[in-house]
């Protein structure tokens, strides 16, 4: 059994090639100390990111997502962060109404001479995760909880009737 | 004249032109309409207008591109054909379009809940009437009369557009929108009260019975991709064929997130439901969340961009969060 089981969570890094991703290695020529329970998955653009990415991580086992891309004005291609941006709005908002907690997902914008940004935002996130704790899965709700909500829309005709 | 026999004049004298009118006919029982494809003027004859005209039919435009057809719409169909406009998936000029003030459909979930507290079953339905305020069903030789605030579909208890918002042709005059009904929304009121461990276990109770049967994408008329869904296509691999709730909430995210900034709550994926799971409520949530930030109602303006096809450099309602 690997030694940082029980003590590391899995938090998934969306990372744009051209600010974000420099950042990240820019913190580690420096030697920045970082939590190290991120795994960072480099795109082209913050703009090629589908917001279904992230919900698919989440569902499927991380325990946090985290998304960075050059600071608005600044993107590699002129415009992708600015759609992004709209989206991971929406996305952060939508969550929550799936029963994720919002806080297991945030995004951000680190350049690539932004060392010391991207040791910060890693550390507060990772911290952040780990006060939520492992993510809750479908299999595993509880049945008291499932009993509670069982009722709380009545159900149509379509079952009575069938 | 009766409104029904107007829109039949007016549709006869605009068939020649068209490959098909598409509307609302009677279907396999009393209580079920289906939709009609007007090819000729004897079509035309079987073309019906009642509160059972639950269907959408702008989601058969799409695959006519290229041919001219007309479509007799509700207000909330009108929001559709208008949604396919502003995405350039039909062409105006392909595209007749026939409104009439709309008093509201009824959810045949609530009239079957109905007829089964009545005692009788939906499928012995032998006469149904109706007029502005109740519908009578009578089924097992029992009349059962229903209002019409009891059995309308959720959208419409809150409809702010009962009048086609674009038509070439308006049969009858507008009528005024209705108050909206706090019941309308007893969806996401019930989901907003709840804590996100329990909307968890909301939606793990709710798709645990879902079948992937798809209907809801199938009749949902902004689902253009048809035959390629991301939920059936093996590369990339988005859904498993897994049956796990997982695996069916992922697919009503997908379905939400496509909708997101195009959706015009017609209802559809919700009506479609052979097991009445609320998805309807995923995209009413994403559409209130659409319109707190960037202002924006679907499919009301021709012209329009959504939302989340543009942007502004400078946002009105996204705070940059500070680390």
């Amino acid at each position: 059994m690997p030694v940082l089981t029980g003590k590391e969570l899995r938090i998934v890094g969306f990372l744009c090639n051209w600010c974000s991703y420099g950042g990240a290695d820019t913190a580690g020529v420096g030697r920045f100390n970082q939590p190290t329970d991120l795994r960072i998955i480099r795109v082209p653009c913050s703009g090629r990111i589908d917001p279904l990415f992230i919900v698919k991580t989440l569902l499927n086992g991380a325990d946090g997502v985290l998304v960075s891309g050059c600071h608005p004005r600044d993107c590699h291609y002129a415009e992708g962060n600015f759609y992004a941006r709209r989206r991971l709005e929406v996305l952060k908002r939508f969550l929550p109404i799936l029963g994720i907690d919002p806080g297991r997902f945030d995004y951000t914008w680190v350049s690539a001479s932004e060392g010391q940004r991207w040791q910060k935002v890693v550390t507060v996130f990772t911290e952040q995760i780990h006060a939520l704790g492992p993510a809750p899965r479908h299999a595993t709700v509880a049945p008291e909880l499932l009993a509670k909500v069982a009722g709380v829309l009545s159900q149509g005709g379509n079952r009575v009737a069938a | 004249m009766s409104r029904l026999e107007e829109l039949k004049t007016r549709i006869k004298e605009a068939l020649p032109g068209l490959e098909c009118v598409i509307g609302w006919q009677k279907g396999y029982d009393l209580l079920h309409h289906t939709p009609l494809f007007m090819r000729s003027e004897a079509d035309v004859d079987k073309l019906e207008w009642s509160p059972l005209n639950v269907h959408n039919p702008a989601v058969y435009l799409p695959p006519f591109r290229g041919k001219k057809v007309g479509v007799v719409v509700k207000g909330c169909d009108s929001r559709s054909v208008v949604e396919l406009l502003q995405e350039k998936l039909v062409n105006r000029d392909e595209i007749v379009i026939f409104g009439l003030p709309c008093d509201g459909v009824v959810d045949l979930s609530k009239v079957k809940a109905k007829l089964a507290t009545a005692g009788v079953t939906a499928g012995q339905v032998e006469a149904v009437s109706h007029n502005d305020k109740t519908i009578v069903v009578t089924a097992g030789g029992k009349a059962v009369s229903m209002q019409m605030t009891d059995v309308a579909a959720d959208k419409c208890l809150r409809c702010q557009f009962p009048n086609a918002v674009l038509a070439d042709a308006y049969v009858g005059d507008p009528i005024a929108p209705s108050a909206p009904s706090p019941a309308a929304d007893a969806d996401l009121t019930a989901l907003d009260a709840m804590s996100v461990p329990e909307r968890m276990a909301f939606w793990r109770y709710h798709m645990d019975r879902c079948i992937r049967c798809y209907a809801c994408r199938n009749a949902c008329p902004m689902c253009v991709c048809r035959d390629h869904c991301i939920a059936q296509s093996r590369e990339p691999h988005w859904l498993s064929q897994d049956d796990t709730v997982t695996e069916k909430l992922m697919f009503q995210v997908v379905h939400a997130m496509h909708l997101a900034g195009r959706c015009t709550e017609c209802g559809e994926c919700q009506r479609a439901c052979p097991m009445d799971i609320p998805v309807l409520a995923l995209k009413k949530h994403l559409n209130r969340t659409i319109h707190d930030l960037f202002n924006y109602q679907a499919g009301v303006d021709p012209a329009a961009i959504p939302p989340l096809l543009q942007f502004k450099v400078e946002e009105d309602n996204i705070k940059e969060r500070g680390w």
